[in-house]
Order: C-alpha cells, then structure tokens, then sequence
C-alpha cells in the first residue's frame, strides 16, 4: 500500500514534470494549470506516503538516504508550491519539479532499510531538528534554482541575445527577489535546525558538540550562507554575483547532504542511523 | 516663372553647436517668417526648426537673390559669423526642393529612419507659416502633398516600425531587468526626437519621475517642461547616476559622454541597484565598456535595431518602396506645377469646353438625327461659339495678369473652378 502509494506520488510528479517542460516551449495557460495540479496531487499523495510512514516507524521517515531524498523531494515541492502563491510565477515550476522528480527518482532506485528505528529516534526534537533543516535545504534549492535562472537570463540580455529563452524567463528583477526571499527565509530555519539538532544531542548523547563530519560540514554550510546573507543585507550585493553564490553554497549544502552522510561516517551518517549505532 | 527654393541644415551638414543657434529660441521661426515676408524677392516662406534640422522653403523668382536673403537671414538670426556657415548648409531647388520636402516629411531624412514626431512639427511650421501669412499656392499645395505622402509611406511601407519599434523594445527590455517600471526614475540626456519619443512611452509605462539634461540649459528646461521634468546640466550626470534607473541618451557630442570610470564610482553607493543605458546617438554618447560592469546593463540603437528588425534587407527593401513612392509623388507635383502657366491652363480650359460639347452632342445624337448635315453643322458652330464667349473673360483676365505676382493663385482657382484637374485630387 504504502509504496503503491509512493509511486503514485512519482508517476503524477513525472506527469507533471512533462506539462511543465511543454508549457515552457508551447506557452499555453492551461497546460501550466494542468500541470500544477498534477504536482498538487503528487504532493498529496506523498504527504499521506510520508504521514503512514512517520506513523509506522514512530519517527521522521529520513534515517537512510532512500526516505532523505523522497522526504527532500517532497521539501522542494511543499515550498515551490508556497513561492508558487507569492510569486505566480509559472517558468519557477518548470525548474522546481523537475529537481523534485528527479529526487524522487533517485530515491526509488534504493532500497529500504527495514531494521527496527532505535528508541532514541522518537523524539520531538529530532521532528522539528529534521522538518525545518528539510524546509531550509529546499528553500535553499529555490534559492539555487532562480540564481541558474538569473544567470541565463543575464546572460541573454548582456549577450543581447533576445530569443525564446529571454521570452520566457522572468525579469531580472523577480529573479534576484526570489533568491533573496528564499534565501531570508531558508537562514533561520537551517539555523533553528541546527540549534535544536545540538539540543537534541544534548538531551540524547550528552553532547551539544561532536565534531562529527556532518555537524562540522553543516556548520560550513552555515557560514556560506551566512555570507551570502551578510553580502546581500550589509554590502548590498545583488544580482549576478548573489547568484553566483548561491550556487556556490548550494554545492556545499549538497555536499553536506549526500557526501558527508555517505562517506565520512559519524553518527549522522546513513549508515549509523539505520542501525542505530551511534549510541 | 516661380521657383521653390529648399535651404537648411540637418544632422548630417552640420554640428549640433551651429544648429542650436537656430533651433534654442522658439521666436526664431517667427521672426524668420515676418522679415520673409517683409522681402520683395520671396513670394512665400516655410520655416522649420527641430533639434536635428533648421530649414527654410522658399517660392521666389530669382533663386540667387532669394538665397542671399534666407542665408544671410540664418546668419543674423542665430548670430553667426558668416565664413563656414555655407558649408553646412544644403540648397535645393526646384523638383530636388519637392523631394527634399517629401523625404523630410515621410521621416526618411531623420537621424532614426521612420521616427514619427518630424511629421507633426512640419505640420506645425506649416500652421505658423499660415498664421504668418507667409503661405501662398504653391507651399499650400505642396504642404498638403507632403503629408498625403508622409501618410502614404507610413500605411503603405514598414519603414516607421522600426522606430516606434525601438521605443517599444527599449520599454520591454526595462521591464525584464526591473519586472515594472513604476517608481523608477530616468534621466533623459539630449533631445534628440527618437529620444523623446522613447521617453514618452517609458511615461506611458509607469516611470513618474524624470530628469533632462541638455548642453543649452534653455532647451532642457524646455524639454522638461514637456514631460513635467526636472531640468539639469551636463556637469549634473555624475550625481544624477546615483538616483536614476534608466537613462536614456541623445546628444549629438562627439566625445562619449558618461565613462566607464563614472558608471563604476558610482554603483556601490546605488547599493547594485541596476542601471538600464539606451544610447540612441550617434557616434555612442555612453562607453560601451560600462555593460561588462555587474547590473549594469547598455543598449546602443543598433541593438535595439537588432531587437526588432529581422533583417537588414528587409529595411532596405521598405525604404526602397519608400523612395518609389515619393518619386511617383515628385512626378504628380510637376505635373501640377506646370499647369500653373497661363497656356497650359487656357488650353486646359479650352480642351474641358470640346470635350463637353463633344459629350453633349453624342447624348443628343438621336434627336438631332432628322437634321439635314448642313442643320446639323450649324448646331456644331453654335455650341462652340457658346462656349468660346462664355471662357473669352476668364482667359483674358489670366492672360493680363501673366506677370504679376498674383498669377498662380487666379490660376489655381480657375482650376479648382473648372476642375481641370483631370485626377481630382483633393487637399
């Protein structure tokens, strides 16, 4: 059931990717609202994939990378679907749903972990530690997606190449606010994720701090973001070179994400967290 | 036999320096009517004065003396030390005078090809030239061919796309670098009328605040006063750039007015907002380096031109239908132009009166079909003596009037009376 449920969601967001990708070259309304709610739909159904699943392991369904990428996945839609609201900006879905099927895709290739989840998991403060690190990863994959955008679309107007992709990118303008919008919103919610991590730690582990490879790399990631943050409110920074930034901490963040949970072991790691070993 | 007469100077023959001495004074066309008025060698007058041209249209007998007296004209009344002065104008007279004003009108002489404002002015010089009493037959004429002409070339080629084209192009490429335009602020430099023009439509799209800023502080405040701007100097750009989103530039300086080096001080005190260059003149006003600088962002005409013009040979090719229009024009003009000789227009009146008779006698062939030939002859001789009293009077009074000043326009008349224009063209 639960992973009839799962392709479902997968299926309705492939659709969805497609109508997107068709709107973009034929610029028909109704292809776009088709398509929305082909993802809107998706999104339901993973929702109710991931709520049966939290309830069924008694904790955030993230602790291998399989349930980290469909739970990322659905992140990416949940905020495309806000921005979605503010912004009415129809060429974002094209690049948000493709990134959200894309992991999606990813997560299905792997296989479940079906060890039983260790009691120390079943903590609200692992719930909110991993709901609100999840939101900032995709607020920052928006962030990510609209610098791409910006940097084409600037490209095209310096190059003064005024051809079909310039017709449908938005402007300069609208790009660069929801970089920074995502970017405002995406901060605190890494930081408040990181916080309540260390809180958790603390209250499980005993420990605030570990230097554990995915703590250190996620404190990194701060940092750059930090950065970008601090360019953009202090020095005035906008435009391309916000961009390039973000793309640029963008990477780190995904190298927090996949390398650092992959391969530097800790007790953040995949690994680890399947069997519980960490403690 | 008169003679049309075309003297003037335009963006090509001369510097914008000397133009402005006859162009910044709004009185100067006034004046210039009233002492052509007031000449016995100029029989009428037209003058027209815009940022890129400065031109009188004269009718007068004898084209060298009515020459000297435009120039020297032009000479008094902006000031100007005579010795190069003739060098930058143009003179043309006759058919080339007909086509000179024919091109103007249908925007084919102007800096940007098929900008729309020249009509307008000219329409404007010429109610002046009315309201001054200065007009006369032939310019009448020749005024109201000039925008039939300008109207045919408008509807029947492309060649005015292209301009209002390039504002339009200008407005959309603002509004994917700041999504709308309402609250920004631009600067106009120059006053060129393409320049102009685009300014209007960037008003028309949101922008609420502008500034102007020109050479001659006179014509920026004029120009400001038109969009409600605020009028600046030249020396005033460095500070204007901290504040404005958009400029827009049309000076015709030769030297680049706005450097890499004064785009670059001041972006980081703008905090990176964007800035949006259109520079319409020619040579460039703006450093074409300033678009590598990050959220800076120049386009130069022949961009713009780029933007909204497929291919070059589709440009040639309108402006090419153009031309052939205007000839076609030229022609119908000198036909016209001829007939206002005191000959052509009696045999006109005379070839009118046969062909009535000819008309009238064939309608009332069946009745006059019981006439013996010699009755039938005597009906002939008797239409015809008809006619001949009823037009001896008016073919004596051109006849006496063949050398007065007047003569064209009795002849016009008796044209308009008889409609011996056989195309019927209407005014």
């Amino acid at each position: 059931m639960s992973s009839l449920l799962f392709y479902m969601a997968l299926a309705l967001y492939l659709i969805s990717t497609g109508g997107f990708v068709v709107f973009i070259i034929r610029q028909k309304k109704w292809v776009f609202t088709v398509s929305l709610w082909f993802l809107i739909g998706g999104f339901v159904l993973h929702t109710v994939f991931l709520a049966l699943r939290a309830y069924g392991l008694g904790t955030m369904p993230v602790l291998d990378l399989k349930s980290a990428f469909c739970f990322f996945s659905w992140s990416v839609v949940l905020v495309y679907l806000l921005f979605h609201r503010k912004f009415q900006l129809m060429v974002l879905g094209a690049f948000a749903a493709p990134v959200a099927t894309l992991l999606m895709i990813v997560s299905s290739t792997m296989t479940w972990t079906n060890t039983p989840v260790s009691p120390i998991f079943k903590s609200a403060w692992l719930a909110i530690h991993v709901i609100t690190i999840f939101l900032g990863d995709a607020l920052f994959a928006i962030t990510f997606l609209s610098a791409v955008m910006y940097l084409i679309q600037e490209k095209q107007i310096k190059t003064k190449n005024l051809g079909p992709v310039y017709k449908r990118l938005p402007s300069l303008a609208t790009l660069d606010s929801i970089n920074y919008q995502s970017l405002v919103y995406g901060f605190p919610l890494l930081t408040i994720g990181m916080i309540t991590g260390s809180i958790y730690a603390q209250l499980d582990l005993g420990s605030y701090w570990q230097w554990d490879p995915k703590e250190v790399w996620s404190l990194i990631t701060w940092l750059f973001y930090a950065a970008l943050l601090h360019e953009r409110l202090a020095v005035g920074w906008r435009g391309r070179r916000a961009a390039i930034m973000s793309i640029v901490c963008f990477a780190v963040l995904l190298f927090t994400f996949i390398g650092a949970g992959l391969w530097m072991g800790g007790y953040h790691s995949f690994g680890s967290l399947g069997i519980g070993k960490a403690l | 036999m008169s003679i049309i007469l075309n003297i003037g100077m335009n963006h090509q023959t001369a510097p914008v320096e000397l133009r402005e001495c006859l162009a910044s004074d709004p009185g100067t066309a006034k004046k210039a009517l009233a002492a052509m008025r007031d000449s016995d060698e100029i029989k009428e007058a037209m003058f027209l004065s815009t940022c890129n041209r400065v031109e009188a249209l004269v009718v007068a007998d004898h084209r060298d003396r009515a020459s000297e007296i435009v120039i020297g004209l032009m000479e008094s009344l902006g000031n100007i030390s005579t010795n190069s002065f003739a060098d930058h104008l143009y003179q043309y007279e006759g058919l080339e005078a007909v086509r000179h004003v024919f091109r103007v009108a249908s925007s084919l002489d102007s800096m940007v090809v098929g900008e729309p404002q020249i009509l307008g002015q000219i329409k404007a010089a010429y109610l002046e030239a009315t309201k001054e009493k200065t007009s006369g037959v032939i310019i009448n004429r020749l005024m109201h061919r000039a925008f039939h002409v300008a109207k045919r070339v408008r509807t029947e080629t492309g060649i005015s796309e292209a301009a209002v084209s390039i504002s339009y192009a200008a407005v959309e490429l603002a509004k994917k670098i700041f999504h709308e335009l309402d609250g920004k602020k631009a600067l106009l430099i120059g006053a060129g009328e393409m320049a102009e023009l685009a300014a209007r439509h960037f008003m028309a799209n949101g922008i609420r605040s502008m500034s102007v800023a020109n050479r001659t502080v006179e014509r920026a405040v004029e120009v400001a006063r038109q969009f409600g701007a605020i009028a600046v100097s030249l020396q005033e750009i460095p500070y204007q750039l901290l504040e404005v989103d958009i400029v827009l530039s049309s000076t015709a300086s030769s030297e680049i007015i706005i450097t890499r080096q004064m785009v670059k001080g001041c972006l980081r005190k703008r905090r990176n907002r964007p800035l949006f260059f259109i520079d319409i003149a020619v040579p460039r006003d703006i450093d074409p380096r300033v678009n590598d600088l990050d959220n800076v962002y120049l386009f130069d005409i022949d961009d713009l031109k780029g933007v909204t013009e497929s291919n070059l040979e589709q440009r040639r090719k309108e402006a090419a239908r153009a031309e052939s229009i205007i000839e076609e024009e030229v022609v119908k003009f000198d036909r016209w132009l001829q007939t206002l000789a005191v000959v052509p227009t009696i045999i006109s009146l005379r070839e009118k009166a046969e062909t009535i008779i000819q008309n009238e006698l064939s309608r009332s062939s069946g009745l006059l079909a019981s006439l013996s030939p010699s009755q039938k002859q005597a009906v002939i001789t008797l239409s015809r003596s008809i006619a001949e009293k009823i037009l001896n009077d008016p073919i004596l009074f051109l006849k006496d009037r063949s050398d007065r000043p007047t003569l064209p326009t009795y002849l016009d008349v008796t044209r308009r009376l008889f409609k011996l224009d056989e195309d019927g063209e209407k005014e």
